[in-house]
């Protein structure tokens, strides 16, 4: 019993260390590499950690909560355009905008959740939809020009680094969206891993279990509508900065297929997967034009249906599987 | 009051071509229960191979054939090549594989046919048909033309064998593939129909909008709307739906709120609709045993 226990205790042990040997290792790399690339690929490393925390909040609510949305960036626009208008018509620091944009997308999406409640499967993505494609037309209403800016947009001032540090705009923005998705992503990871996560995978699998284990299912719903508006919403504030512009078009519906897009390719059941979602979004387009000018998109196509063939659980899914293929052959030659 | 006429005229004939989409939609939707998001591309790449052989010199109506044929040959190579392999995938991928093929085809098209605008001819007369002054000849002629589609469709599904078996493959693949149905071919002949339902849609819609490779993303997502809208498993309810869409986003155009809103006000008017009736208007409610 002793020795069992024993064991027991130092197994994980035994196991945590070659795992914080290769989270040390991702901290370092993750660190590192906006001083080994040039400033534009600094900012396409920034507009990865910015596309994973928006993936992160859709991972939770399509991926978690079992309800699809079309559009959320829509959530991403209504964060973005948050921050710039603080900045521009408030003069609000750039720092001080993630919690009103995060506040407001909160409070956005827990008021959409609640009528989608009502709406399941196809009909949500339509609902979604709509709201997705409502968006761009709502920014350049003309009536709301003097604080959106019509479909001018709306220019920010890139924010420099603070206290003297050494560090150019680009690469400061970088370890700010950093520390920030670093906090995002443990959060989520606490809330997804505990007792709200299972809940919302219990909704997602079988609702009717889920109110028969005493699990308030429209609270949740509309709640996780909620946070994953805010996260996709800071994740849009983060971006502005980052972009240093906001203007309608650049939030069409065709952000929120990307987000989806990626969402799915990177693994949507899946905290990691955000990441991978993210760097598909920002660099496989451009991968895509580099290959054929002509016709940049019909490779993107390729690319998508490509990637569903190889790994149709997203690219999470496809490690987990080849981790446990290679640890089999590991033993079996030892 | 003629302008108020007038509007729900060419609310009827964009309703029509919302109606033929949703059509292929709903088609789609009923024979392998996935909405297929390509469905405006695969209609509006039609269009082009319609175009290139009326330019090469061929009648219309030869050209109309023709084009119809090879879209619905299309619709079964493409579920053969490319849908059957994610069969088994997660409904999430198969999004993601039609995503990829409605890039593809818009890409493809404007490559190949450069991103211009072409006008495409219409079949029927200029004159004002049967003395109607507030539908255009050609609407009443794509109107008339949806229609048609809708009771052949409707006569084959009800009383030919093939589309029993079709329905059959729908309802319960594993009873059908039991008394012999080939269920995987039916799905692929459902996706045949589907692509030449759209390819119909498309030579109707392009003397409207003319003809350039975005030109259907904004009558899929009416579309969809109106498939929706009727019930997405009543092809009825989807025609009427169509009708209901393009006739209510032209008044609101007209007399609500603008034109840059409208499409906006349309779709928010289309899910409270969806609020209050979620299985659609025509749709059955759907009852699980648990």
């Amino acid at each position: 019993m002793m020795e069992a226990n024993a064991t027991a205790a130092l197994s994980p042990a035994k196991r945590l260390t070659p795992r914080l040997a290769a989270w040390a290792a991702l901290a370092v790399v993750a660190c590192g590499l906006p001083f080994a690339v040039t400033g534009y690929h600094t900012f396409q490393l920034t507009m990865v950690l910015v596309y994973s925390i928006a993936l992160l909040g859709l991972n939770m609510l399509t991926g978690y909560n079992g309800q699809i949305s079309l559009g959320h960036g829509a959530f991403y626009a209504l964060g973005a355009y948050t921050a710039a208008i603080l900045m521009n018509s408030l003069n609000v620091p750039y720092w001080a905008t993630l919690p009103a944009s995060a506040a407001v997308c909160l409070v956005a999406g827990f008021l959409f959740g609640l009528p989608a409640l009502r709406l399941e499967g196809l009909y949500l993505a339509l609902a979604t939809f709509a709201l997705g494609v409502t968006m761009p037309p709502l920014l350049k209403y003309k009536h709301f020009d003097a604080i959106t800016g019509g479909s001018q947009g709306i220019v920010i001032i890139k924010p420099d680094a603070p206290f003297g540090l050494p560090l150019t705009g680009d690469q400061w923005l970088y370890f700010f969206t950093l520390a920030i998705a670093v906090v995002l992503f443990v959060l989520a990871r606490n809330l997804l891993r505990g007792r709200v996560g299972r809940a919302l995978v219990a909704i997602r699998d079988h609702p009717i279990a889920a109110e028969a284990m005493g699990v308030n299912s429209s609270i949740y719903k509309s709640l996780t509508f909620g946070v994953s508006a805010m996260y996709t919403g800071i994740a849009g504030a983060l971006g502005a900065i980052a972009v240093q512009f906001v203007a309608p078009d650049s939030f069409d519906i065709f952000l929120s297929i990307s987000f989806l897009v990626g969402s799915v390719i990177g693994g949507i059941s899946s905290i990691a997967g955000a990441v991978f979602g993210g760097v598909f979004i920002v660099f496989v387009p451009n991968i895509a034009s580099q290959i054929s000018k002509a016709a940049p998109w019909a490779i993107y196509g390729v690319f998508l249906i490509g990637f569903m063939y190889l790994m149709p659980g997203g690219v999470v899914a496809f490690l987990r599987v080849a981790t446990a293929w290679a640890r089999r052959c590991f033993r079996k030659a030892g | 009051m003629n302008i108020f006429w007038e509007q729900v005229g060419s609310g009827l004939v964009t309703g029509g071509i919302y109606a033929s989409v949703a059509l292929a939609l709903v088609m789609i939707y009923q024979a392998t229960h996935q909405v297929n998001f390509a469905q405006g591309e695969m209609a509006m790449f039609s269009t082009y191979l319609a175009w290139s052989m009326i330019h090469a010199g061929l009648p219309y109506w030869v050209a109309f054939a023709l084009t119809v044929l090879i879209s619905f040959i299309g619709g079964i190579v493409i579920e053969r090549v490319i849908i059957r392999p994610v069969e088994n995938a997660p409904v999430l991928s198969v999004v993601v594989v039609f995503i990829g093929l409605l890039v593809i085809f818009n890409s493809l098209a404007g490559w190949i046919y450069t991103y211009t605008l072409k006008s495409f001819p219409s079949p029927f007369p200029s004159q004002p048909l049967f003395g109607f002054r507030y539908v255009s000849p050609h609407g009443i002629g794509a109107i008339g033309v949806t229609l048609v589609v809708l009771v052949l469709l409707y006569a084959f599904f009800r009383f030919t064998p093939l589309g029993l078996a079709m329905r059959a493959a729908a309802q319960n693949p594993a009873s059908a593939r039991l008394v012999g149905i080939r269920v995987g071919w039916m799905l692929a002949l459902g996706w045949g129909l589907a692509a030449a339902i759209g390819s119909v849609a498309g030579m109707m819609v392009a003397p409207i909008v003319y003809l350039d490779p975005n030109m259907m993303s904004g009558v899929l997502l009416y579309a969809f709307a109106a498939a929706l809208l009727g019930g997405i498993d009543s092809p009825g309810g989807a025609v009427l739906g169509g009708f209901i869409v393009g006739v209510l986003e032209n008044l609101v155009g007209a007399y609500v709120i603008g034109n840059d809103l409208k499409l906006s006000l349309a779709l928010v008017l289309i899910v409270g609709v969806l609020i209050v009736k979620p299985a659609g208007l025509f749709g059955r409610a759907l009852v699980t045993r648990v």
